[in-house]
């Protein structure tokens, strides 16, 4: 908080972005990002558990004795993934059909679990909730990217397919080279704007 | 000891209160659940048996199918739900099969988790429309490579030879219990 409010949304877009800089939830990240639809509505299913779990935990932390903390957390983000699967399969079935476990399986995205402990257990209910909210749409973008890239080339959209970018190895081989250039920007970044420091 | 109560309390209400809006949310949703399980049924069932407007579920064994009536009451012929083990998981299809059980009339896939760009093919037209007019008997085989000769051949898709052979097997299988119990 000692940031300020809008801070704690803007840090999970991308200075610290679940998927590129904190590399968690690598599992779906991974394995729906086949087509865009499928990692767009993985990403805000997501951020719909990330949103509800870390402000109701916000809410409730002062009650919770340490010892049982972790256990009443998963319960509360079991709660809401059993919500999200639920709704899903009765709104939009082809969706539910297409991501699979995955949406049971939010309920151990490390993402959820992290910024429940590292965060909304120790904050109050409005920071709580921006944080939730900007990590879940860093999230969702990064999922987004990885999957219009994988889709794009692994369906021919751009000439000959390449069915290795649908394949398991395409999200490994994506997800690498991602996170290998905008660490390479970050540190071309940093180059240029330190030189006032080596002159003092 | 207070402490101890206190955490079993605590994660108690937790609990209660979670199974509580979780029944709710369910009631909530399994009518339109169960909607949209019968609407995938009739789509399914009229894709491979379009003169279909009604129809009797049957069962045979462990074979689910589903015997189909067209406007005027007449036998149109059987629509058998196929379930078994893919390269990967479980594949289901329907398969419509005419009123005499010589020929198929058409395939649709409802559940598969094939590799996306091989095996994922079966679900599409160019592999399902193989089996119009496909002869029921003797069981279906698949080719590789060579263009299907016998009126019950069909060919297998490139580089997916274990889904297009789990695809044969899960349906002769399904065919067989369905057309022993006649």
């Amino acid at each position: 908080m000692k940031k300020g409010l809008a801070h704690e949304f803007i840090k999970g877009l991308w200075e610290e972005s679940p998927t590129f800089r904190q590399l968690l939830g690598m599992c779906p990240t991974l394995a729906v990002t086949t087509s865009f639809i499928n990692g767009f509505s993985m990403g805000l299913a997501t951020t719909f558990v990330l949103v509800c779990s870390s402000t109701i935990i916000s809410m409730i932390r002062k009650l919770i004795p340490d010892q049982v903390r972790i256990a009443s957390y998963v319960v509360v983000i079991a709660t809401f993934v059993t919500m999200a699967d639920l709704f899903l399969r009765g709104v939009y079935p082809d969706i539910s059909k297409a991501l699979g476990p995955f949406v049971p399986l939010i309920v151990v995205n490390c993402i959820i679990l992290g910024r429940a402990e590292a965060f909304a257990s120790k904050n109050s209910p409005l920071p709580s909730f921006l944080d939730a909210l900007g990590n879940g749409i860093g999230f969702t973008l990064a999922l987004s990217v990885l999957a219009t890239i994988r889709e794009l080339l692994g369906n021919g959209l751009l000439g000959e397919p390449w069915v290795i970018m649908i394949l398991p190895a395409g999200a490994f081989i994506t997800l690498g080279l991602l996170i290998g250039f905008i660490n390479l920007a970050k540190e071309r970044r940093r180059k240029t704007a330190t030189p006032a420091c080596a002159i003092r | 000891m207070k402490k101890l109560v206190y955490m079993i309390i605590v994660l108690t209400v937790i609990g209660l209160i979670s199974g509580g809006i979780l029944s709710l949310v369910y009631s909530a949703m399994v009518p339109r659940i169960n909607e949209n399980l019968v609407k995938a049924t009739d789509e399914a069932i009229f894709k491979v048996l379009p003169e279909t407007k009604n129809y009797q579920q049957k069962k045979s064994g462990e074979v689910v199918y589903y015997e189909c009536y067209d406007a005027a009451g007449a036998k149109v012929g059987l629509a058998i739900l196929c379930a078994g083990n893919g390269y990967q998981g479980e594949i289901k299809m329907m398969v419509g099969i005419n009123a005499d059980l010589t020929k198929f009339t058409g395939l649709s896939v409802l559940e598969q988790v094939e590799t996306p760009g091989l095996g994922a093919k079966i679900a599409e037209k160019s592999f399902a429309d193989q089996f119009n007019g496909l002869a029921a008997t003797p069981p279906i085989e698949y080719v590789k490579g060579i263009k299907p000769g016998k009126p019950n051949e069909i060919a297998a898709i490139t580089g997916a030879t274990i889904s297009s052979r789990s695809v044969v097997n899960i349906i002769n299988k399904a065919v067989e219990e369905v057309m022993n119990k006649k």
